[in-house]
């Protein structure tokens, strides 16, 4: 059926007047096709760093050194799988299939937090990945909670209420750590100086050098900026910092009395970039498991379909 | 909005928080079979007792309405004001009522 231009027309002054209200979108309004790809773009990217993001930790399950931890950090990543399929049943509801969705993160057409790029090298890292990378994910989520696209909205919802856990189990973590040995502290300030950095980067590049905020933010899918959400959680962090006895790797950083906000150095953006390009130290093995554990599911998927094929039949 | 060749069929969960309270739709998810849908619901949509009972339903059985508001099909009860209760003047001093 073709669409009279006015008709056209008509529709889109309906969804400006749905967004200008700050009312959300349901799957089967009529939205721009520009807006359906923008949201399908950064909802995939968030669900895909979900899946992604059991990695790093995932690694640290049958080494967790006590039965308590174990089970903890097992919750921990099972509840990373499942935030990444409240997502991409959100995507779906956008007319793309889980299959097409899954193909473009292992063919790497469709992107991953950068985060998750990073290596958990220590055990002190599952403390410091549900600290501050949980905790940056929780300021980029809480605000999302009010995206305009309503499946979204809703499965971000659901994820920020088990997020919490996963920042606390962390820093209940790093602060057990930090009550043991001076090797034990050593090892938890190794960790927060390497992630510090890439912490911060989570939310994206500076405000002019991030050409789709704009847009983003006139649509109401995103409802800050990416400098906004970075200053927020460092002035988070910084007082969390202090109660844990770690220093945050930061020379320029320090209260601005005037800003009531903390002034604070400038994450390396070329690593960033280069991250983002491909040339992080775990991006080619992030992929690599990913995809290996799609295909070596591929017999269980054929013998379920063919299970259930005979009980239709 | 059919899935390329090799998707299970999607499903919608509905989850009933507690005794009393109705099913409420909480999202979709692929599963081979209804039996499955069941497993997976309870694995993806109740990992924190959020429910003491599951619905699921192929997505494909779901008739839906159109999803414009200024659908015909809501307009009949738009001018009726005549059916909620604060429609009716009742002097102040009636009780219970």
């Amino acid at each position: 059926m073709t669409v009279a231009p006015e008709a056209d027309e008509e529709l889109q002054a309906a969804f400006d007047a749905t967004i200008a209200r700050h009312d959300r979108i349901e799957p089967r309004d009529w939205m721009p096709e520009a807006y359906r790809k923008t949201v399908i773009r950064q909802v995939a990217q968030h669900a895909h760093s979900e899946i992604i993001g059991m990695q790093p930790e995932g690694s640290w399950i049958t080494r967790a050194p006590s039965l308590r931890r174990k089970a903890i950090l097992l919750a921990k990543v099972q509840d990373e799988a499942g935030h990444g399929l409240y997502l991409y049943s959100a995507c779906e509801t956008l007319g793309i299939s889980r299959l097409e969705l899954t193909e473009m993160l292992i063919s790497g057409r469709q992107k991953y937090s950068s985060i998750f790029n990073y290596p958990a090298l220590s055990y002190a890292d599952v403390g410091t990945i549900g600290w501050l990378v949980d905790g940056a994910a929780i300021c980029n989520q809480v605000p999302l909670c009010r995206t305009s696209y309503g499946p979204y909205g809703r499965s971000m919802i659901r994820i920020c209420k088990e997020e919490s856990f996963h920042q606390r189990q962390g820093y209940e973590l790093l602060a057990t750590m930090m009550r043991g040995t001076d090797e034990q502290r050593a090892m938890v300030q190794e960790s927060v100086d390497r992630f510090w950095w890439p912490a911060l980067m989570m939310f994206g590049p500076p405000d002019d050098d991030s050409p789709n905020t704009a847009q983003s933010m006139a649509w109401g899918i995103k409802r800050n900026t990416n400098d906004d959400l970075r200053q927020r959680m460092v002035d988070m962090t910084v007082p969390q910092a202090e109660a844990l006895g770690v220093t945050l790797p930061d020379p320029d950083l320090r209260w601005n009395e005037e800003r009531q906000s903390y002034d604070f150095g400038s994450p390396d953006w070329d690593e960033f970039k280069d991250v983002i390009k491909g040339n992080g130290p775990c991006n080619a093995q992030r992929i690599a498991h990913r995809r290996r554990a799609h295909e070596d599911g591929a017999w269980v998927r054929e013998a379920a379909t063919a299970f259930a094929e005979r009980g239709i039949a | 909005m059919t899935g390329i060749q090799g998707d299970w069929p999607l499903y919608e969960v509905f989850v009933r928080g507690k005794r009393g309270l109705n099913h409420v739709h909480v999202g979709s998810l692929h599963a081979a079979d209804d039996e499955m849908a069941v497993r997976h619901a309870r694995d993806v949509y109740t990992r924190r007792n959020e429910g003491v009972s599951i619905w699921v339903v192929r997505s494909d059985a779901i008739t839906a309405s159109s999803p414009d508001e200024k659908d015909p099909l809501f307009a009949p009860s738009g001018d009726k004001v005549y059916r909620h209760p604060t429609f009716y003047d009742i002097p102040d001093d009636v009780p219970h009522m």
